[in-house]
């Protein structure tokens, strides 16, 4: 098996290199029957990396301990979940499974499009192509999983090695989410090659028009979710498995998640402004083009360690490999910039201060200045090694200073900018729109102060919630209240109707309510509080309503691991409530520990129980308890987040009923609570 | 005024201000990396500075103490006493022969003092895993968010 996944590689890099060159040639010579076997070779590529893919799963399944990364990753015992997670577990299987889904969405490309597009699927095909070469050079010639163990045998020969068993998946990662948060994640980054293979296929093919946009709208949705669950699965299994209490430390590759995600979103949203008004075109196209570099400057930075791993920590020789990618695809991207930066003239200029596009202006600067500020923290190190010699690091009050601002500024935004007219806005809608979700948000502060609330922060952030909450649910409320009015169907029934008469709309606004909900969860940080202690058996700690009591020890075999569970019984407000189990996981393969921190979550806070080690004094074990409020907020918009993206990429459902064929201002998408006048438009806003 | 005066008054503003939370930030929170080598050479203003040193623990060296945990890193055929006084419990991966860096200021007598360890296990753990294990020898560090 390892024979044929070595072969399916390298026929795959063939099949790319043929892509790629055929695909010029195509495009040079219009040649029907080039252009499509270019696109039946790229078809062809994907497929041979799904066997590749599939076979290296299959040498972990069947325990073959003669390929060196299997033996690295795996051993007998290891459970099958925990086998198909060890693919991505090290280096070579990472830039696999990284090639694999690319290889997913090309194949859904090329297929999608196959007799679409004509004039622009080539130059994509083009640009797609040259990504997968790039992998698979990696994949074939860098960091091949398929390598085997060998040894010289007495004659002088190699002769192949198979070990009895492997040396285990490292044990930080046997964790469910370590499933499903890398997949996640790299789909995002993978993702976004899709977007940037067809915007810069359409500047170099000068294709007209906005179409571009609307066909790859998806794709970058897609990419987009995939990025957002990506990083909180990430944050909650940073929560849930290193046991420090926190789910964000400024690490350098959590870092490299969030970079692409600022620029996407920033992306999603200027966007609107080339759709609707023409403007912003030079934009979006280098909007593009930096997610995707941050995308490959992510897995980067994941893969090299450049920045974790200081001095004493090993680096990878795939770095320079990354480095002359990243110089190589900036050097295509502003040479097709400046050969045909004309065809990207904007239409139209801003008009005011107060309308959707300065909203969607600032949004951006908002979220460029973000990414500037995390990018520029975290390659401190580098380029302060270059600039000056020393090598110097910033923490996380660096980031938290910065991003703490622009994070309620953006939460701001939310709030302000889906309700401003194109054009300009009038001082009425202004304070049509925006009176009620101002005032009940200063009364909610009003009511947090009186009852002794006082961090700056977070209050400035509750207010704002409760701000942006309500405009959204106000713009549903108005909505659903004209529909009702025709159909007399339910409340509930009607705000669903609206919402899939304009997915687009109504799911952005979803998507808003759960970045709301995210924002309320991080505000919580400020009030997070813990206590340690050696506990003797019936000994009891305190931490805010609740009141652990350590009832006994036991250990627990499992097929691969030990654990020694703590029995921690929980009170809250000296009624029983239930059982916490803190666990110390020992290892066999590897002699390493794991840690099982034991988690109550609540929507008003999570107590999260450490079992810390044992105390060298006293020979107790100690406990380390920590209270944390509304964490459970972050994970439940990260849902919404989801489910709003998803009805965002629904097409619309034709309204049966047009109501009014009126053409009223931007200013008023949906109706304002006059029936006689009502406009339910279709399409986007 | 004008309207693109209005506009870049509203993006320097926001810039700047966010520039100046930037350096404040920076001011409070740089780390010089050093080598166990580097610590002699260097003069008393930037021995005062905070710093991050990597090393392998040695074998047997691991001491715990009321209130802190004393353990030597050995680098580049030197060797380097740390006491760790953080409250955050030690990393899991933080063994004999596991490579830690740790974060604090040169304390009396050449003994560091560590706020912040990192660890990772000398054996295993090649690389950041999966787009996420690289946030794993930051173990103990914590946000202040």
């Amino acid at each position: 098996m390892d024979v044929f996944g070595y072969f399916a590689l390298v026929l795959a890099f063939v099949c790319a290199v043929y892509a790629f060159g055929g695909g010029i040639a195509a495009i040079v010579t219009r040649h029907p029957l080039l252009i499509k076997s270019s696109r039946q070779a790229g078809m062809a590529t994907c497929c041979l990396i799904f066997l590749a893919t599939f076979s290296l799963e299959y040498l972990f399944f069947s325990d073959n301990f003669s390929i060196a990364y299997v033996v690295s990753h795996s051993n007998r015992d290891l459970s099958t979940f925990y086998k198909i997670a060890a693919l991505w577990s090290g280096q070579e299987g990472s830039l696999l499974f990284w090639s694999f889904l690319l290889a997913v969405y090309v194949f859904s490309v090329l297929l999608t499009y196959r007799n679409k597009n004509g004039e622009l699927m080539p130059y994509v095909g083009v640009v797609m192509a040259g990504v997968q070469i790039f992998f698979l050079t990696l994949n074939n010639f860098v960091a091949s999983p398929f390598k085997v163990l060998a040894s010289p045998g007495a004659d002088g020969v190699m002769h192949y090695v198979a070990r009895a068993d492997g040396n285990g998946l490292t044990p930080l990662l046997q964790y469910p989410e370590m499933v499903i948060h890398p997949p996640n994640l790299y789909s995002g980054y993978t993702g976004f090659t899709i977007p940037f293979a067809f915007a810069l296929g359409a500047l170099l093919a000068r294709y007209p028009g906005e179409k571009w946009i609307h066909l790859t709208r998806k794709w970058t949705m897609i990419a987009w979710m995939f990025q957002s669950m990506g990083i909180l699965l990430g944050a909650h299994w940073a929560y849930a498995v290193l046991g420090w209490g926190g789910y964000w430390g400024w690490d350098p590759v959590e870092n490299a998640s969030f970079l692409p995600w600022l620029t996407g979103t920033a992306f999603l949203h200027s966007v609107m402004m080339q759709e609707k008004r023409g403007m912003m075109k030079v934009w979006n196209v280098w909007l593009v083009f930096c997610t995707f570099l941050l995308c490959i400057l992510g897995t980067f930075l994941t893969r090299s360690g450049v920045v974790s791993s200081v001095h004493a920590f090993a680096q990878s020789s795939i770095g320079t490999w990354f480095v002359s990618f990243i110089a190589l695809i900036i050097a295509v991207c502003l040479g097709a910039y400046l050969k045909n930066r004309d065809y990207l003239k904007s239409e139209n200029q801003l008009d005011s201060i107060i309308s959707r596009e300065s909203s969607f202006l600032f949004n951006n600067l908002v979220l460029l200045v973000s990414c500037i500020a995390i990018l520029s923290g975290t390659l401190f190190p580098v380029f302060s090694e270059w600039i000056t010699g020393d090598r110097i690091s910033v923490g996380a009050p660096f980031f938290n200073k910065v991003n703490i601002p622009t994070g309620l500024l953006l939460l701001f935004l939310t709030g302000v900018g889906p309700l401003l007219a194109w054009r300009k806005t009038s001082t009425e809608s202004l304070k049509r729109n925006f009176g009620w979700p101002l005032g009940i948000g200063v009364a909610a502060g009003a009511i947090a102060f009186a009852f002794g609330f006082r961090q700056f922060y977070s209050w400035v952030c509750l207010v704002l919630c409760v701000s942006v909450a309500s405009t959204v649910l106000l713009e549903f409320y108005r909505g659903a209240k004209v529909i009702r009015s025709r159909s007399g169907a339910s409340f509930m029934a009607s705000a669903v109707d609206l919402t899939m008469r304009n997915t687009r709309r109504y799911g952005g606004y979803i998507v808003h309510m759960g970045m709301v909900f995210v924002f309320i969860g991080l505000a919580g940080a400020a009030f997070n509080r813990d206590i340690q202690k050696d506990m003797r058996q019936g000994d009891t700690l305190k931490i805010g309503p609740y009141t652990l009591v350590l009832q006994g020890f036991d250990t627990k075999p499992e097929k691969n691991y030990t654990a020694q569970r703590l029995l921690v019984e929980v009170l809250q407000n000296n009624k029983p409530t239930m059982m916490l189990y803190p666990e110390k996981r020992r290892f066999s393969t590897t002699e390493e520990n794991g840690t099982m921190v034991a988690i109550r979550s609540t929507l008003q806070e999570d107590l999260y129980v450490v079992y810390a080690g044992t105390s060298p004094d006293t020979q107790l074990p100690v406990i380390h308890a920590y209270l944390n409020p509304l964490v459970k907020w972050i994970w439940f918009g990260g849902v919404v987040v989801v489910l709003g993206t998803l009805v965002a990429m629904l097409p619309n459902r034709r309204a049966v009923l047009v109501l009014s064929a009126a053409q009223q201002p931007a200013a008023q998408p949906v109706a304002h609570g006059l029936p006689s006048s009502v406009t339910l438009r279709e399409g986007h806003d | 005024m004008k309207k693109q005066v209005k506009f870049g008054v509203g993006i320097s503003v926001i810039v700047a201000s966010l520039g100046f939370l930037a350096w404040l930030g920076y001011g409070e929170s740089k780390t010089y990396y050093h080598t166990i080598a580097e610590l002699e050479t260097l003069n008393s203003s930037a021995k005062s500075q905070r710093m991050r040193i990597g090393g392998t623990v040695a074998i047997g060296s691991i001491r715990h103490l009321a209130g802190r945990v004393d353990f030597v890193l050995e680098g580049e055929g030197k060797t380097l006493p740390v006491s760790y006084i953080g409250t955050d419990p030690l990393p899991d991966t933080f063994i004999d022969k596991s490579q830690a860096l740790v974060e604090g200021h040169a304390g009396p007598e050449g003994r560091f003092v560590a706020e912040v360890v990192q660890a990772k296990c000398a054996s295993k753990y090649e690389a950041a895993p999966g787009g996420k294990g690289g946030a794993a020898p930051s173990a103990t560090e914590r946000s202040g968010m």
